[in-house]
């Protein structure tokens, strides 16, 4: 059964009063996700902005059992929490990581491939804000081309991140987890059936989750959800869904108005058409990609149950 | 049961014996042998645990920082690089105040440095909020674990501990030891039931938030409070472990020949065999010296060396690593503890990198010492032993 928004409960698992910023993309999929987590959950946070505006001590918006000690190491918290409830026999506890992109696609993904390598049973999320904003806008492995950030500034000699976005959910594949989707704080009836799903399947479970960042991004704090939902319709970010093996495309994208989604956004304002023209022909090659790797593996692994 | 075996072998059935339920570790000489007979016993049927056969050890103690931070009695171990690795969450298994036990296996760390015994990995941890002990025979690591236990889960300590025994002269090296059987653990060591907060969906907490400047010197405080308060558990978990197997490891620090010594000289780990050895010998030449034997680096038994050391007319101490620029971090704590002692007290480093300490380099340091007892003078604080183009004394 396919989960209507209707159907989260009025409770708040993350409860209202922390210290995100409006129009937080990162708050706004947390509190959607914690409402489908429920309350047999323990969930790990690694250093990160939630890790902060969660609250600080004696305060936390948490209501379900949290754990956080340093940036790198959340595949392997969840490891330790995931065995210590097998030990306990408590089967129904979920465990859970929520991390950031620099926590997981660069500093966390030692930690993350080793517990996807021995398929602990837990869910590994990562909510996608592309650079390091916690920290005040650097660029992480997950920030797109052109994107200008602290660390990638416009400058005389090049202009914004040189480099291309690093494709974690691709690389959680090739792990051949039972599990791995990509979702959008911008597509909650998406994302809140995507970690029903993940929590209704045993192993180990990948969810990237594109979370707009209002100061990091540079675009009006109204606008979080249309710049997300932007970015799924141009094929800046794609919404896909890995079960066993078999990659499915859950929602075609446009293909089109990268430039609209582009100028709405300070971090790539600068950016001029031959840059424009190089991403553009990036996520058109990234596109064919999937679509292929969606055909390939829909093929390869048809009736596949196991993990791969 | 008595068995002759090396250290790592020791650890592992002591490990089995407390019955652990959560164990993450990787392999690195010379402690790789440990994470190899728990893999065997659990395989075996022996030994029921969670074994989570992690990437690194940087996730080894993230993992059982977690593990225990649930509730559950945890283990690991590492040596040399592997606990340089770790370093970043010490403090948080410190800071979170979870009685982990880890296994250390000696061994120096960096360039330049091999895979022999050296304190260098260990000692730079000292400030972590984890209790440190070094152990001298197979049997005290095996008898070592188990105590440990007991000290880290005490309501006056409820912080990490390290038993560290020396890299290749313990692990590698067999002796006869009195393994424990289960049922005589059991009585010592009651299968775990956190007795404090943990992350139980039941009733649930926050772990580790992060903390403001209102808060975080008086959880500092706290753990600075339960390292003095966790001498009195060590003396009272050894006694309690020498009533129920007949084996007394002295608690904090064991003497030889102290009662009319003017030379004493202060040692940590297997170095304190060689140097028992030598203190008979001269004792039966007339030479009034004696040994201390330090079992505590963390928390450092501060009241109990000065008691000890009351009557002496000069102190060396063994340091079998190095804070370059001043001197061995053991020689600073004992310095520290003999604060308002007027004898020399002399620093002796040597053993670096596995480097043999011989029983001819135990004399010239007692040599040096009756010098300085005799005079009441060190000739230098700091002595190099058997290091090429240093002349000792």
């Amino acid at each position: 059964m396919r989960l209507k928004l209707k159907d989260l409960p009025e409770e708040n698992i993350f409860s209202s009063g922390h210290t995100a910023c409006a129009g937080c993309g990162a708050a706004m999929a947390v509190r959607n996700i914690a409402k489908v987590l429920g309350k047999e959950v323990i969930i790990y946070v690694p250093a990160s902005c939630l890790s902060v505006f969660n609250g600080l001590f004696p305060n936390c918006a948490w209501t379900v059992p949290y754990h956080h000690t340093v940036f790198e190491n959340t595949g392997a918290a969840i490891s330790g929490l995931s065995r210590a409830m097998k030990r306990k026999g408590l089967d129904d506890v979920t465990v859970v990581g929520i991390a950031g992109d620099g926590g997981t696609a660069d500093i966390g993904l030692q930690a993350l491939s080793g517990a996807a390598e021995r398929n602990e049973d837990v869910i590994y999320i990562c909510y996608d804000n592309e650079a390091y904003m916690n920290t005040g806008v650097q660029r992480s492995g997950s920030t797109p081309h052109g994107a200008s950030t602290t660390t990638t500034p416009v400058g005389k000699l090049t202009k914004g991140n040189q480099d291309f976005k690093k494709d974690v959910p691709l690389i959680m594949m090739a792990h051949g987890v039972p599990y791995v989707a990509t979702a959008s704080a911008s597509f909650p009836l998406d994302l809140i059936n995507k970690v029903k799903k993940a929590k209704e399947t045993k192993g180990f479970r990948y969810l990237q989750v594109y979370a707009p960042c209002v100061p990091g991004w540079r675009y009006e704090q109204s606008k979080t959800v249309e710049v997300g939902k932007l970015a799924v319709e141009c094929g800046m970010w794609f919404l896909l869904e890995c079960e066993n093996g078999r990659l499915k495309i859950n929602r075609e994208p446009k293909m089109k108005n990268l430039e609209t989604y582009l100028k709405m956004q300070g971090r790539f304002r600068h950016m001029d058409e031959k840059q424009i023209a190089e991403l553009q022909e990036s996520i058109e090659r990234k596109w064919e990609f999937y679509k292929g790797y969606a055909d390939l593996t829909q093929r390869l692994y048809s009736g596949s149950e196991a993990s791969v | 049961m008595r068995r002759v075996v090396g250290s790592n072998y020791a650890t592992a059935h002591a490990v089995m014996r407390a019955r652990v339920e959560v164990i993450a570790a990787y392999p690195i000489t010379p402690q790789t042998q440990m994470v190899e007979h728990i893999a065997k016993f659990i395989n075996d049927g022996i030994m029921d645990c969670e074994y989570i056969k992690v990437e690194g050890e940087h996730s080894s103690i993230s993992a059982v920082i977690a593990s225990q931070a649930a509730g559950v009695r945890s283990f690991t171990s590492t040596a040399s690089q592997g606990l340089a690795l770790m370093h970043e969450l010490l403090f948080s298994a410190g800071g979170l105040r979870l009685p982990i036990v880890m296994g250390v296996v000696n061994r120096s760390v960096g360039s330049t440095g091999g895979i022999w015994v050296e304190y260098n990995d260990s000692m730079p941890q000292r400030d972590c909020g984890w209790l440190q002990m070094y152990v001298e025979t197979n049997q005290e690591v095996h008898d070592m674990i188990l105590q440990a236990y007991k000290i880290a889960e005490d309501k006056r300590v409820l912080l990490p501990i390290m038993i560290c025994s020396d890299g290749f002269i313990l692990s590698h090296t067999v002796e006869p030891v009195e393994l424990a059987e289960q049922e005589e653990v059991d009585e010592f060591l009651p299968k775990y039931e956190a007795r404090h907060s943990y992350l139980d969906p039941k009733d649930p907490i926050g772990s580790g938030i992060v903390t403001p400047r209102e808060y975080r010197q008086e959880f500092a405080y706290q753990i600075h409070r339960a390292m003095l308060e966790a001498k009195d558990v060590i003396e009272e978990v050894n006694r309690d472990f020498a009533d129920a197997f007949g084996r007394d490891h002295s608690g904090l620090v064991e003497t030889e020949f102290m009662d009319d010594a003017d030379a004493a000289f202060l040692t940590l780990g297997t170095v304190t065999s060689t140097a028992r050895g030598v203190v008979r010998e001269l004792r039966e030449k007339g030479k009034k010296v004696g040994l201390v034997k330090v079992r505590a680096f963390r928390p450092y038994p501060v009241e109990k060396i000065a008691e000890v050391c009351g009557d002496v007319k000069a102190v060396g101490v063994y340091d079998r690593s190095v804070s370059f620029g001043v001197g061995g971090p053991h020689y600073l704590e004992a310095r520290n503890a003999l604060f308002d002692s007027d004898v020399p007290v002399i620093d002796f480093i040597g053993g670096l990198g596995g480097r043999d300490v011989t029983e001819a380099d135990v004399r010239s340091i007692y040599e040096v010492l009756l010098e300085a007892a005799k005079t009441g003078k060190a000739k230098r604080n700091v002595e190099w032993v058997s290091t090429r183009g240093v002349a000792l004394g």
